[in-house]
């Protein structure tokens, strides 16, 4: 049966490549174990994403207590609101007026990356560049026409011209020069940070906006072992069961 | 304990019940790996029922909370996660055991003389299951939950004259609202599973009364022992119960692998964009429903001539509609003196083949967007898959079938 069931998978497996087009992306793959990285990404969500965008799925304490922050810590640091730990990471920022400045309000972030994906999420916050074209002053290559600002300006500083998202550093042979190492070739305005830097600062908040749209992902997968490991004993029973049942079966 | 048992037998046949439909039920001993996916149709029903009565506990059936209330099920709720996954898991799972269980009476003739009836409420159930899992996939309230649902209940729409007002009365609304979803609710966790339930009975009633197929496709009950038991029949109990047991551990060890690790199926088992909520002003940019309806998806738009002044949309429709429609009559299609595939000829499984085949690529098909090429393609096998159907009196009838044995084999 397992061949069978496998075949069939084999069967349906074009539409898994298919399911993941779209243009070219920086991949990344994301980490719910690594409780620093979430940490630091809390950190940058709440001081540069929540106050426009909500996750209002989820709750500060669930949060904490995953991400490990002392609940003290969490609410006297990371809540702006005035609202309690146990509360809907809601935001005050009102939909209607929203509309109005960028054209859509906000989107809630809960589950942006299981709607769009992480690499998607990842490439798009490195995608920004200097556009005078656009009312904000600025475009996303992955996401052409946004109307969001950039809001980490201060940290990436701004591209001059369109990043290169989805292009693999290459190591010139003869000179050992290494050709796109950088996601932005030239900057308009000089960030605070350097291009690794804010490489790994948006793993962090990809990373933290991944574990908000599966929070469970880690415990299901520890728990996946035992429930897999219990099938397979049940198995084993189950076989020298019916065969001690069939032996006079002919 | 057996004066009890004697008790209630005089007022209610239990013992008769538990003898004739397992104790007594003297099935083939030659049953193989595709006869396990009964049962586990029956199990994922059984997983089906349980999740959803927990889940319906904490759902909200109402536009405005229905988004929000999964994720509160899939944050909130105490092995609330497992719960939905277990349930969104087990829909897949349910077509992907019933597609092949299927296959099988396909395979071995178990819809021939006389298990006819065992075929139709058979076929009642998959036309109940996929009413089920349409109005299910509504619940969530996510955007291709919303779109899937406008896209195909629009399909009523071009029956001509009743066609808009049918539709119109199906939604309760000129588009998928809240009405929608709330009366989708009540059909999908009352309604339909107390039909289904009802059609499992008949089914397994229907196959008691006249016995279980077998891959040799003969039957067991011509040469009885001296007892008048069937020499070939084992009891279903405990034979068959010990039997598939093996074929549930290995069932669950693949199914608890896709829940645990791969809930989402790449997409396949849920969809990407329902992980935004229903948004009436903003279509998706591309529709498809889930893996287990899209063969029937890519006959309805491989259908693009308009023909006797309707348009191709309704015969897309009536192609899809026949493409179910005319499995109810395949009893009576096939004129093979033998049952079995092992005992037909070339031509039988050429035939099988190519629509086992057929019916693979158009679910493929189903899920991808058009091009004029595999719109082509869509056609070609839409034909096949009907062709399947309507040359099987011709083929079943004048191709040398080889002898069927006395007894089971192997």
């Amino acid at each position: 049966m397992k061949k069978l069931l496998f075949s069939l998978f084999i069967a349906i497996l074009p539409a898994f490549a298919l399911a993941s087009g779209g243009g070219a992306l920086d991949h990344i793959d994301t980490d719910h174990t690594n409780k620093e990285s979430l940490q630091r990404g809390v950190a940058l969500f709440t001081n540069y994403c929540a106050g426009c965008h909500s996750t209002e799925y989820a709750r500060y304490k669930r949060v904490a207590e995953d991400l490990k922050i002392p609940l003290n810590l969490y609410e006297e640091n990371l809540i702006f609101t005035g609202a309690r730990i146990g509360e809907l990471m809601l935001n005050s920022m009102d939909k209607a007026a929203a509309a109005n400045w960028f054209g859509a309000p906000p989107p809630d972030l809960t589950l942006e990356t299981r709607l769009r994906g992480e690499s998607w999420v990842y490439s798009y916050l490195r995608g920004f560049y200097k556009d005078d074209s656009r009312p904000l002053g600025v475009n996303n290559v992955v996401f052409p026409s946004v109307g969001m600002p950039h809001v980490m300006v201060n940290l990436q500083g701004l591209c001059a011209v369109e990043p290169r998202i989805g292009v693999s550093p290459s190591v010139e042979p003869l000179s050992g020069n290494i050709n796109n190492a950088d996601v932005c070739p030239e900057y308009a305005i000089e960030g605070s940070m350097s291009s690794e830097e804010f490489d790994a600062a948006m793993y962090d908040l990809t990373n933290f906006l991944s574990y908000m749209g599966d929070p469970v992902k880690v415990e299901r997968e520890r728990l996946g072992i035992f429930v897999l490991i219990f099938v397979a004993i049940f198995f084993i029973f189950a076989y020298l069961l019916n065969r001690e049942y069939w032996k006079d079966v002919h | 304990m057996n004066k009890l048992l004697q008790w209630v037998d005089e007022r209610l046949p239990v013992v008769d019940a538990w003898n004739n439909h397992l104790a007594k039920y003297y099935a083939p001993k030659n049953f193989n790996v595709w006869y396990f996916f009964g049962s586990l149709a029956m199990l994922v029903l059984v997983n089906q029922l349980v999740t959803g009565i927990w889940l319906t506990m904490s759902y909200n059936p109402s536009a405005e909370g229905a988004f929000a209330s999964v994720e509160y099920i899939m944050r909130d709720v105490q092995w609330g996660w497992l719960l939905r996954y277990l349930h969104s898991t087990g829909a897949s799972a349910f077509f992907i055991v019933v597609y092949l269980h299927m296959f099988r009476g396909l395979l071995y003739g178990s819809y021939q003389k006389p298990r006819e009836l065992i075929w139709l409420f058979g076929m009642m159930i998959y036309l109940v299951l996929m009413a089920e899992a349409f109005m299910g996939y509504l619940l969530p309230w996510g955007q291709m939950s919303y779109w899937g649902a406008q896209v195909i209940v629009n399909l009523f729409g071009a029956i001509p004259v009743i066609g808009d007002d049918l539709s119109l009365w199906i939604r309760g609304d000129y588009l998928i609202s809240g009405v929608t979803l709330n009366r989708f609710f009540a059909l999908h966790v009352v309604a339909l599973p107390i039909v289904l339930l009802g059609l499992v009975v008949l089914h397994i009633l229907a196959l008691h009364e006249v016995g279980s197929n077998n891959p040799d496709g003969i039957d067991i009950k011509k040469n009885l022992d001296e007892n008048g038991i069937p020499k070939d029949g084992i009891p279903f109990h405990p034979y068959y119960s010990v039997h598939d047991l093996v074929g549930v551990a290995v069932f669950f060890f693949i199914f608890f692998v896709v829940v645990f690790y791969f809930p989402e199926m790449g997409g396949m088992f849920l969809e990407k964009p329902n992980f935004e909520p229903a948004n009436s002003l903003k279509t998706p940019e591309h529709i498809a429903p889930v893996w287990y309806f899209t063969p029937f998806y890519a006959m309805l738009r491989a259908v693009t001539i308009d023909l006797f002044g309707l348009p191709a949309k309704f015969w897309g429709v009536v192609v899809m509609g026949g493409a179910i429609a005319i499995l109810f009559v395949l009893p009576w299609l096939d004129r093979s003196p033998v049952r079995s595939i092992r005992y037909k000829g070339w031509l039988s499984r050429i035939a099988l083949a190519v629509f086992a085949v057929s019916f693979i690529i158009l679910g493929y098909l189903g899920m991808v967007p058009t091009t004029a090429g595999r719109t082509t393609v869509a056609q070609i096998l839409t034909v096949l898959y009907f062709l399947y159907f309507l040359l099987m009196p011709f083929y079943t009838r004048i191709e040398k079938t080889k002898p069927v044995p006395e007894r089971v084999t192997g």
